[in-house]
Parts: C-alpha cells; sequence; structure tokens
C-alpha cells in the first residue's frame, strides 16, 4: 500500500473513530463508516494539513469514499 | 464562575461605548482580547486602559479583504481565535420610500456579512478545538421593527437566523452560537439626548431607565463563558422589559 493511503487511512480512523479494518477502499464515508457532513469537511480539512495541499470546494464534494481521497492526494500532491 | 483564562476573544466595533465595554469585562474575566475597529486612536487608548493581553487591529468591516485580514492577523497575533464577538454596527436610517441602495447595502455589509465571513474564517479552528463561542450582537428592533431602519433591522433580524443555522451546525464541536439583543443603552450617542427626549424613551420601558454598556457586556461574558456551553441558537434580550419576547 502506498504512503498516502496509509496516511488517508490514519487519518479515517483518528477523526471518525472507527475500527481499522472498515476502512477499506471502497468504503464510503458516510454510508460506511458513519461520518456526516460536517465531519466530511473535518477530514478534508485535515488531509489538506496532512498533505500541504488546497481541495477547492468543488473538488471536496467528490471524495465520498477513502479511494477518492487517495486518487485526488496521490494526483494533485 | 466564568473565568476566561486562556481563551482568546475578538470583539469587533471596540471603539463603541458597548464594544468597549464587552472588551473590558471579557479581559477582566481572564482573556486575551483583539480589539478592532475603524478608530486606531480608540483603540490605543482602549489597549492603554487595559494592559497586557491586548491586540489592537484596525479593520473595515465594509470591505470584504479587510474582513478577512482581521480574521487571520486576529488568529496570528494571539494563535487562535476561541470567542468571537460580532459587535460592529452602523446605522444608515431612512424611510423605505427614501432610501438608497448604498445606505441598504452598505448596513447588510458591515451588520451582516462580515459577521458570516468572520465566522467562517474563524470556525476552522474552533471545530479543531473542539471549543467555541459565537456572540452576536443584534437588536431588539430586529425582533420587532422600527420605522425609518429597514435595512437595519433586516440585518439585526439576519444575524439572529444565521446565528440558529450555525448553532444547528457546530453545536456538536462545541461551539456555540448566540446573540445578545440590546434595548435602548445609554452610550455617548444617546448623551447628547435632552432629559426631555431620554423621558420620551424611557416612559416605553418598564425599568423605567436606559441600560448601560456593562448590562449587555455581561451578557456577553455569559455566553462566552464555559458555563453556558448547553445554551446555543438563542437571543438574550437585555432591555428593562422593553420588550418580552
Amino acid at each position: 500500500m502506498s504512503e498516502i493511503a496509509d496516511k488517508v487511512k490514519k487519518i479515517v480512523v483518528e477523526h471518525l473513530g472507527v475500527d481499522e479494518d472498515k476502512v477499506t477502499d471502497t468504503a464510503s464515508f458516510i454510508d460506511d463508516l458513519g461520518a456526516d457532513s460536517l465531519d466530511t469537511v473535518e477530514l478534508v480539512m485535515a488531509f489538506e494539513e496532512e498533505f500541504g495541499i488546497e481541495i477547492p470546494d468543488d473538488a471536496a464534494e467528490k471524495i465520498q469514499t477513502v479511494k477518492d481521497a487517495i486518487d485526488f492526494i496521490s494526483a494533485n500532491s | 464562575m466564568f473565568n476566561l483564562e486562556g481563551k482568546k476573544a475578538l470583539v469587533t466595533g471596540a471603539t463603541g461605548g458597548i464594544g468597549a465595554s464587552i472588551a473590558k469585562t471579557l479581559h477582566a474575566a481572564g482573556a486575551e482580547v483583539a480589539i478592532s475597529g475603524t478608530r486606531a486612536e480608540k483603540l490605543e487608548e482602549l489597549k492603554a486602559e487595559l494592559g497586557d493581553r491586548v491586540h489592537v487591529i484596525a479593520a473595515n468591516l465594509s470591505d470584504r479583504a479587510s474582513v478577512d485580514q482581521l480574521a487571520k492577523d486576529a488568529a496570528d497575533a494571539m494563535g487562535g481565535v476561541d470567542i468571537l464577538v460580532n459587535n460592529a454596527g452602523i446605522t444608515k436610517d431612512n424611510l423605505a420610500m427614501r432610501m438608497k441602495e448604498d445606505e441598504w447595502d452598505s448596513v447588510m455589509q458591515v451588520n451582516l456579512e462580515s459577521s458570516f465571513r468572520l465566522i467562517k474564517a474563524l470556525m476552522r479552528g474552533m471545530m479543531k478545538s473542539r471549543w467555541g463561542r459565537v456572540v452576536n450582537i443584534t437588536s431588539v428592533v430586529g425582533v420587532t421593527g422600527n420605522p425609518g431602519q429597514a435595512n437595519y433591522c433586516a440585518s439585526k433580524a439576519g444575524m439572529i437566523g444565521m446565528s440558529k443555522a450555525l448553532a444547528a451546525e457546530l453545536a456538536s464541536r462545541g461551539i456555540t452560537v448566540n446573540c445578545v439583543a440590546p434595548g435602548f443603552i445609554g452610550t455617548p450617542m444617546t448623551d447628547v439626548l435632552s432629559d426631555d427626549q431620554k423621558a420620551a424613551i424611557t416612559s416605553g420601558i418598564p425599568s423605567g431607565d436606559l441600560g448601560e454598556p456593562e448590562d449587555i457586556a455581561s451578557a456577553v461574558l455569559y455566553l462566552a463563558s464555559p458555563e453556558a456551553k448547553y445554551v446555543t441558537g438563542q437571543t438574550l434580550h437585555v432591555n428593562g422589559g422593553l420588550a418580552m419576547i
């Protein structure tokens, strides 16, 4: 697994307080991991900080699964 | 009770009678305070009076870039903002028939939009620390209406609605958003009124007198305190019984 994927999953585990094994690539933050809309905003904030990137609002809206996040960050960092 | 030691507060409109009193009260409760206003000289006077734990940040709330800069400067100066008091406000009274576009726009800009911009800019830090207090100073006329103040009443009613929406959004993060709605408060602005004029105003107030800036500041102190953690989305009316809503 890539370093980015590792970091993304670690952030998700910490922020949402879920078990690591539930944080699969296809897991949806809201549907599978119990996040509310504010949690998803906070996750994006955390990604921005960890990876030193800026995630515009229109891109942030499309980040709904763990894989979405990993793909966006891989392409933009 | 109401100990704000270690908390960092930003108070806008701190040169006015009510704003200065709010800044003094939060400072006396132990908070580090950033005071903002348009009159730098007055701000420096207030800083000199208060001593340490005070930062002066001049800002023009009718300018969007200046509002954003204010949020940034306050957070940089204190290492974050825990308590935001949106107190700055202006009036441009006119009968609706005669109200100019810029009278409407400037009042909405300074009273309502700048408040939203500041909250938006500062909520990230509050969300992270899982603690925040936003106190918006609205007005009794935002609820009751007042002839000649369609713009001002709209901006103040807007603050109340905005505060409720933000309170619902942020409650799960330990951030409360409330309003304080002053009635008639004695300030330099009302000092110039004649005794007859004051009598005419106070005859409609059950307590029989004007309020003092400290009455508003005390309400703000409560809502900003750790003790008020379960109070959010509310409007606290401080008006001597003028309107019981």
